[in-house]
């Protein structure tokens, strides 16, 4: 069975070709995206040496250069239209949730976005209700099946020893029917303001210290990022904290902010309100720091202390071994 | 300056309530549960009625689709300030698909130079709907907004957006569609003359038939059940305890 990954460019985000290759899905569409290091031809070639991915399309255009959600949607449906895939995917994260709707209108599907789980060629489970039920649910239209997936519930894919030898053909697609009618060129990127940060990203890392509004302050708050920097962790953040300006929005963990699944999350300072915890439940073991003893999220943490934060960190601080 | 904006709003369980799934697992426990705008909505209908404050927009036109209770969700809507609405009467289940269809309906019969809807609904969070009619459109897409700058002479929009990397700034030809996000503003509350004053707007009702937008899913839900619970674990005296549960409990640090 042929599985087709199309890459124009590729990062780390190789988790929906793991479950195309777990589900054998008859021929699965990977887009992927590739956040600036190498060039898009070495990305490409990266993508190539996953052994579930067997061919990669490259699309080299000036109009890739930004993630604009009109050119790149375009190009999902000329390359599915050449293709016909069995199921498109990407994953669930806002260069995803922005662009694959737009496409699967484009391509006249429903899209499931979020699925946390595959449980069948076309039975997807997905959170709804900021993760308060679970909803499961079958695709039964026409091809393609377009997917986001919530990376954070599914391993990464590996690349075997021997792969090398064995790498997917590179093709370049043809975009000669790439048209210029549509909505493309009507959006124009402008900028992107980010932190720049030596800090692992929030999705992926291994360990997360989150501060809520019981940090007060954004002066205090610079005590959680002492503390991720000692356990080499990602800064997380509740909308309380980031609607009282403590830290930019992109920290923001939750069911509209980012999912993560660490191996460690900590919480400081965090009441736990349900939109918290829905991007919070994936994490392995989740510890509690809050003086109110009653507080929501000690009733999902594995570990709490109920104590005043301004004590407990100091002591962590000192306390806790250097990073590995 | 007749620039006119419609706004898609959404009738959700209100966000404070505790939700049940059923027992027989069909679905999620709707009857004799409190209903409110879902508030990415309230937030996009908020923007409207500013850029139209601002003198920017001659008219903010709410619409809505679902059930007959949808009214109540619009008249909320005309409350805080919109100037008329329309309810797409339709009484079953509906998938973002076909509610882009029926907006595209409505946009090419009343031509709005801008379309905002909330980024997402907190019933079914899923996150499609504007991308999708702005597909459907062929229009630009600025998604999870959170600053939106018109500019009438350049009939152009330029757009903050909350993206993973931190805020990504676009600038949008007219027409256009926008999704909002949390921090785009802080909507207003209907205060009690406007309230009364809402009784006397008007809202239309049609049918998706009316639109000519047909009907069809390709979706089925197969059940809704309870996530699986994560137990609560212990409260530890000292951070003592706690570096020795993380270094040989579970091993992490």
């Amino acid at each position: 069975m042929a599985i087709r990954a199309k890459l124009a460019a590729f990062g780390n985000r190789s988790l929906a070709t793991a479950i195309a290759s777990r589900y054998r899905f008859i021929s699965t569409l990977v887009l992927a995206e590739h956040e600036g290091g190498p060039s898009l031809r070495e990305a490409a070639q990266a993508a190539s040496c996953y052994p579930s991915v067997s061919q990669v399309l490259l699309a080299d255009s000036d109009k890739f250069t930004h993630p604009l959600a009109e050119p790149w949607a375009k190009l999902l449906h000329v390359v599915h239209k050449k293709g016909n895939f069995s199921h498109i995917v990407t994953a669930s994260d806002s260069f995803g949730k922005n662009i694959l709707p737009r496409a699967a209108a484009l391509l006249d599907v429903s899209p499931i976005t979020d699925v946390i789980e595959v449980s069948g060629s076309h039975l997807f489970v997905r959170p709804i209700y900021a993760g308060n039920a679970l909803s499961t649910i079958r695709y039964t239209g026409s091809d393609p099946c377009m997917l986001t997936i919530r990376s954070t519930s599914f391993p990464v894919a590996s690349m075997s020893a021997h792969s090398k030898s064995s790498a997917a053909a590179i093709e370049q697609v043809d975009l000669s029917t790439f048209s210029e009618d549509d909505a493309v060129g009507k959006s124009k990127f402008v900028k992107l303001s980010s932190q720049d940060t030596e800090r692992p990203d929030l999705g992926n890392a291994r360990i997360v210290v989150t501060g809520g509004r019981g940090l007060k302050s954004a002066e205090n708050f610079k005590m959680i990022e002492k503390l991720a920097e000692k356990l080499g962790a990602a800064v997380g953040a509740t909308r309380a904290a980031v609607d009282a300006g403590f830290v930019p929005n992109e920290l923001q963990v939750g069911q509209t902010g980012k999912i993560v699944g660490p191996e460690l999350y900590m919480a400081f300072g965090v009441s736990g309100a349900i939109q918290h915890l829905a991007g919070i439940t994936d994490s392995k073991v989740i510890v509690a720091i809050n003086k109110d003893a009653d507080a929501p999220i000690f009733q999902v943490a594995d570990y709490g202390i109920v104590g005043d934060l301004f004590e407990v960190i100091p002591e962590l601080l000192e306390k806790l071994p250097e990073k590995k | 300056m007749t620039m006119k904006i419609m706004v898609a709003i959404k009738r959700v369980i209100d966000y404070a309530v505790k939700i049940r799934v059923k027992p027989d697992k069909t679905g999620v426990e709707t009857s004799n549960v409190k209903m409110s705008m879902n508030p990415f909505c309230e937030i996009a209908l908020e923007e409207a009625l500013r850029i139209k404050e601002s003198g920017r927009a001659s008219e903010v036109v709410a619409v809505s689709v679902g059930t007959a209770q949808c009214a109540d969700t619009l008249r909320t809507g005309l409350a805080m300030g919109a100037d008329r609405a329309i309810h797409v009467d339709y009484p079953g289940s509906l998938y973002p698909l076909s509610i882009a269809k029926i907006l595209k309906a409505l946009v090419e019969a009343e031509k709005p130079g801008l379309l905002l809807l909330g980024k997402q609904a907190i019933d079914d969070d899923c996150n499609q709907t504007g991308q999708m009619v702005a597909g459907l459109l062929k229009w630009p897409q600025g998604t999870f907004a959170s600053k939106v700058v018109l500019d009438q002479e350049k009939q152009v929009v330029t757009v903050d957006r909350e993206v993973d990397g931190g805020l990504e700034t676009l600038c949008l030809e007219l027409p256009a569609v926008i999704t909002t996000d949390l921090r785009l503003n802080q909507p207003r509350y209907a205060t009690l003359p406007n309230i009364m004053k809402a009784k006397s707007k008007v809202i239309t009702k049609v049918t998706p038939q009316e639109l000519n937008v047909e009907i069809k899913s390709d979706l089925d839900v197969v059940q809704v059940t309870e996530p699986p619970k994560r137990k609560a674990g212990v409260v530890v005296s000292s951070v003592d305890e706690l570096i020795d549960k993380l270094k040989n409990e579970v091993h992490i640090i």
